[in-house]
């Protein structure tokens, strides 16, 4: 048994290999998929490999920059990364996370910072899967009304598109994002990357699970240009992570190295898998994580109002987090699976016909 | 418009030489303890990697930003060789809607 356990050289203790590859795998697939990092789903699953919490965060970062340089640039070959909006996003980025890091200071200073922010995580949250599920709502009623009426439905249709207001601003300079096929005021980009940064700061996250929702909702960005766009974000943040905690002396890069096989593996199936999935189909996706990550965070609040029911409730909430992740992973594999049979099916059906 | 660019870049590389902590992800700040690994356990390249910890944080914080984006991109190509052999196009994606 002595095989499944390295030794790890700065930590000092003994883990189960396979079992970071695993993680990986999960974390891989569902941020290639979503345009993620998953700092939420890879805390608990560490903890549960008797990770020590102190190399916990640097670790995870250090693979997260891996594994979303690797989905970058899959993303970026189907063209879906729009690199001008990535940049200039960074700056809003930038200035929210310290804005939102001061805010959190502040909040310890009067002793309320835990409470306030599982309660704005879990407001967040519920905000982000009600603008996912009324937006794909409003879009099934416009394509049953377009029916009715004889018209043929718009591909392109979607649901909420309050993008088109915002681009009604013309604050110059204005800006044409080729990839993402829109233009608008430069600083529509800077404004919202500004508030997703902040709101990130506060949770002491990396901003992925709310950047992906804004970048499609209020810029405007086709689906799988905001997953791509958002991985080329998560990349540099996570460069950047990884190099300060690294300098704290807080990653465990052989740790880092097994999780980034498995997640390498993992942002493939992901990030493929967009191929086959149409836009609303992640969206759907995306917004059945957010709820079970939301319930998560409210057993977590529960178990700090029931002492008596603690161990109960904080286990409930890591197995439903390990659930979901294994749930999405087997789901996003097996379409990627079929999509891709598909595909390669139909290629070889295309030569025969020429021959 | 030139100039715009210019003036964004030069913002965004102050904005990343000047705020390396703002753009982290994950958690709280890591806490003031000093960590000293144990070189006794290990010898080849294990006992090489624990003393760069010990000696200079810095050199092992270079070696390790240096390591992980070209790990990351070998798995990367990689992934391309193997997907490209089973007969995917990795260059382009039909489904076209938001």
């Amino acid at each position: 048994m002595d095989f499944f356990y390295v030794l790890m050289p700065i930590a000092g203790v003994s883990i189960f290999w396979p079992g970071l590859i695993i993680l990986g795998v999960g974390v891989g697939i569902i941020g290639g998929f979503f345009g993620m990092g998953g700092a939420w789903m890879v805390t608990p699953g560490l903890n549960i490999l008797g990770f020590p919490m102190a190399f916990a965060i640097g670790t995870d970062i250090a693979h997260m920059a891996g594994k979303s340089l690797i989905s970058t640039m899959r993303h970026g070959k189907f063209g879906n990364v729009d690199y001008k909006l990535g940049v200039i996003m960074i700056v809003g980025t930038v200035l929210g996370f310290e804005v939102g890091a001061q805010m959190v200071m502040w909040l310890e200073r009067i002793g309320q910072v835990e409470k306030y922010v599982r309660l704005l995580y879990l407001v967040l949250l519920s905000l982000i899967a009600w603008m996912v599920f009324a937006d794909v709502a409003k879009k099934k009623r416009k394509d049953r009304e377009a029916v009715a009426a004889g018209k043929e439905v718009d591909k392109l249709s979607t649901g909420i598109e309050w993008h088109k207001t915002l681009h009604k601003i013309k604050i110059p300079p204005m800006v044409t994002f080729k990839e993402a096929q829109l233009t608008c005021s430069a600083w529509l980009p800077i404004f919202i990357s500004f508030a997703t940064g902040w709101m990130a700061g506060i949770l002491g996250i990396g901003g992925g699970l709310i950047r992906m929702p804004a970048l499609i909702y209020f810029i405007g960005c086709p689906t799988h240009v905001a997953v791509g766009t958002d991985l080329f974000e998560v990349m540099i943040s996570g460069l950047y992570g990884t190099a300060t905690y690294t300098y704290k002396g807080r990653t465990e890069l052989v740790a880092a190295l097994i999780m980034l096989v498995g997640a390498a593996m993992g942002a493939q199936v992901g990030t493929v898998a967009t191929k086959y999935i149409k836009g609303y189909g992640i969206r759907i996706a995306f917004g059945l994580a957010v709820i079970g990550c939301g319930v998560s965070v409210l057993l977590k609040l529960m178990a700090k109002w029931f002492p008596a029911w603690e161990g109960l409730l904080d286990g409930s909430a890591t197995v439903l987090i390990l659930g979901l992740v294994a749930a999405m992973s087997l789901y996003i594999g097996i379409r990627m699976v079929i999509g891709a049979k598909a595909e390669v099916a139909a290629k070889k059906a295309q030569i025969s016909v020429a021959k | 418009m030139r100039k715009w660019w210019a003036k964004i870049t030069g913002l965004v590389i102050m904005a990343s030489l000047l705020l390396p902590e703002m753009v982290l992800a994950a958690g709280p700040k890591a806490s003031p303890l000093v960590i000293v690994a144990d070189t006794r356990k290990f010898t080849g390249w294990e006992a090489w990697w624990t003393n760069l910890y010990n000696e200079s944080h810095f050199y092992f914080t270079l070696v390790t930003i240096v390591i992980i984006p070209v790990v990351g991109l070998i798995f990367g190509v990689v992934a391309d060789i193997v997907m490209t052999w089973i007969g995917l196009d990795l260059k382009s994606r039909e489904l076209a809607e938001h």
